[in-house]
């Protein structure tokens, strides 16, 4: 298994939690303090070195208009880290392509970077959570079709050397497609999507040999989410490629009641507040989902979740935190509920957890939690795939 | 109490409902059509017209191709079911939504319509970029785009715990049609404002005095846009007037219709 470090970069410096209506979106950036930006940004590219540094993985995001997340062009922060890290893969997960509208830039960037960084590349693709379609004024319902017409031009883009080619898609037209650089790796850098109750694209996913990554769900959740991906990746999935990924929040402590009080600053992010209208925009969620909505038996997935009990959240592997042994116990078990994963993509940082302990953090998970889980081996079904290559 | 009967419309097949008797008239419904059809405004105007009401693509029972992504599609469809009922020169009644699409199908053909009944009608805009024309119902509160759609919040509740199941799915696939045919360009056609010079036919353009979403002053350089329009207006209501004030409503487009 590999694990990669996180955090969305958030800026925590707002007025108290009361008086503000929504973190996101509509927040006026009267509260973003340049200088306060400045120190931030710099700190938290210093901390993706350490995790470097301390043999993790990393990976990177991007979100609009929110205190949540100042990472709002992600193959920028990719790209430096393309170039200050050596061994990290690097993880970009990922490319909001409904939202962002230019498919072609997203494979260039991409491509830049993988050979910036010698092949180290991960390339995600996002459909993007809901309250983004504000920022990019994308039509809720279409962001699955957007998204998935520029995967396809992306990938027709960069397995392209010779001669080429025009496309006129649903959204995007464009001419005389000839990418300029190709990417480090061949065919392309491995693709990630995410995913958080699509049964059909799952399936999609994986006959691509796509990685599939979930964030933040219970295990019950989980499980079935990556039985649907093992089934269909074992009837169409391409050999050697795909996996399974599960983001929860870690910490990890000397002691209990220190990991305790550290994950208590990472639940900063699950309280992030966000006005209605934001968590649900018109045609985002199906028809069915808002029946349920309407008639009060559906609050929103993050709602539902951030509305649990810290020990309700633990039990279900959304957070993991104790001392290295109860966190190594804590991400096997999971593993063993989950029918297995691959990648374990670790949010360390949120909030007002400092650098002093977000370091401590990537230590202690390195140096006491890694060397036990490392060996766990792909999940089973890919296995069994690859015997019978 | 309207029948209701399906037409396959460019492969769609799309509900239309039918009531009342008399000479026929185009009702075209509000993004709240459960409400519009449940109103005693509707069934006034059934007492001396023969109503066909056409469920948009995405709307009530109608199917949803995916190519339809526009009010300007959606005129080209009820175009053709209009050819199909050998109907021409009739008059029609807008609300809202439909009323853009009203206007989205006279700019297309000068004489599918005799008369023009508006009410509160969207598709047009008047302003720069950076002025707001059209109030932005899904970036703001919900407490917020209320007061801007009702002068009287209750007249919009509805009991989605005792609904039929069917009835709250149509409610929200109408919500999310809407969303996608008239979220980019916001609720309005670029276009439209430069056509309407085609819509020769007398309009009537009316509107709620409250309307917080268009107020009676986009209302009112609507109706300057139109070759033949004169503008009215309906006193405590909002964005729905057929709903909020029935009678008062009816009593307007009667008299305009004649």
């Amino acid at each position: 298994m590999r694990s990669w470090y996180f955090t969305e970069m958030p800026y925590p410096h707002l007025p108290p939690m009361d008086e503000l209506s929504t973190m996101r979106v509509t927040l006026e950036s009267k509260h973003f303090d340049p200088k306060i930006g400045a120190d931030l940004y710099n700190r938290y590219l210093d901390e993706h070195m350490i995790a470097d540094e301390a043999g993790l993985d990393l990976m990177v995001n991007e979100h609009h208009q929110t205190a949540t997340c100042l990472d709002v062009a992600a193959p920028l922060s990719l790209a430096i880290l393309a170039r200050q890290t050596k061994n990290a893969q690097l993880c970009i997960l990922g490319n909001p392509v409904a939202n962002r509208g230019d498919p072609l830039r997203i494979a260039e960037e991409m491509a830049m970077v993988d050979c910036i960084s010698r092949g180290r590349v991960n390339a995600g693709f996002v459909r993007g959570v809901p309250y983004e379609v504000f920022a990019a004024n994308t039509v809720p319902s279409r962001t699955v079709e957007r998204l998935w017409e520029g995967i396809d031009l992306i990938q027709k883009a960069w397995t392209s050397s010779g001669e080429p080619f025009n496309f006129e898609g649903q959204f995007t037209h464009r001419r005389a497609v000839n990418l300029w650089p190709r990417p480090y790796q061949t065919p392309h850098p491995p693709i990630w999507i995410t995913g958080s109750s699509d049964l059909p694209a799952i399936s999609r996913a994986a006959a691509r040999g796509f990685v599939f990554a979930t964030f933040l769900q219970p295990h019950t959740k989980v499980k079935q989410l990556f039985e649907a991906y093992r089934a269909s990746y074992r009837l169409n999935g391409q050999p050697g490629g795909g996996g399974t990924a599960f983001m929860p929040l870690v910490y990890v402590g000397d002691t209990e009641s220190e990991a305790e009080a550290g994950m208590k600053e990472l639940l900063w992010y699950m309280q992030a507040k966000t006005e209605p209208q934001y968590r649900n925009p018109p045609g985002y969620a199906p028809v069915e989902t808002n029946v349920e909505a309407f008639r009060g038996a559906f609050a929103g997935r993050t709602d539902a979740m951030r509305a649990k009990s810290l020990e309700f959240q633990k039990e279900q592997g959304v957070v993991m935190y104790g001392t290295p042994d109860q966190v190594i116990v804590q991400i096997k078990r999971f593993y063993d509920l989950v029918g297995g994963f691959d990648h374990l993509l670790m949010m360390m940082q949120a909030g007002f957890l400092d650098h002093k302990r977000t370091v401590a953090n990537i230590h202690r998970f390195a140096k006491d939690v890694y060397p036990a889980i490392r060996g766990l081996p792909r999940t089973k079904p890919l296995e069994g795939q690859l015997a019978a290559e | 109490m309207s029948a209701s009967d399906y037409k396959t419309v460019q492969g769609a097949k799309l509900e239309i409902e039918r009531l009342g008797q008399g000479a026929p008239l185009l009702l075209l419904l509000s993004e709240e059509e459960q409400l519009d059809m449940a109103s005693p405004f509707v069934a006034g105007l059934a007492e001396k017209h023969s109503i066909i009401a056409p469920h948009y693509p995405g709307f009530g029972r109608s199917e949803r191709p995916e190519w339809v992504s526009s009010p300007d599609d959606i005129a080209y469809m009820l175009l053709d079911l209009l050819d199909a009922e050998g109907l021409r020169n009739i008059p029609v009644v807008g609300l809202s939504l439909g009323g853009w699409i009203a206007l989205e199908m006279a700019v297309k053909d000068r004489g599918v319509f005799s008369k023009i009944a508006l009410v509160d009608p969207l598709g047009v805009k008047h302003g720069g970029p950076f002025e707001r024309d059209i109030q932005d119902i899904w970036t703001s509160l919900p407490s917020k785009v209320s007061a801007w759609k009702w002068r009287d919040a209750e007249k919009s509740k509805r009991d989605f715990a005792t609904m039929r199941e069917e009835l709250v799915s149509i409610h929200a696939r109408n919500i999310e049609s809407f969303a996608r045919f008239c979220w980019d360009p916001y609720m309005h056609n670029p276009k439209l404002k430069r056509r309407l010079h085609r819509v020769t036919a007398p309009a009537l353009v009316l509107w709620g005095e409250n309307d917080g979403v268009v107020t009676t002053s986009y209302g009112r350089a609507y109706a300057e846009a139109l070759p033949k329009a004169k503008f009215e207006s309906v006193a405590e209501a909002a964005h729905y007037p057929q709903i909020e004030q029935p009678a008062a409503t009816l009593a307007r487009v009667a008299a305009f219709l004649g």
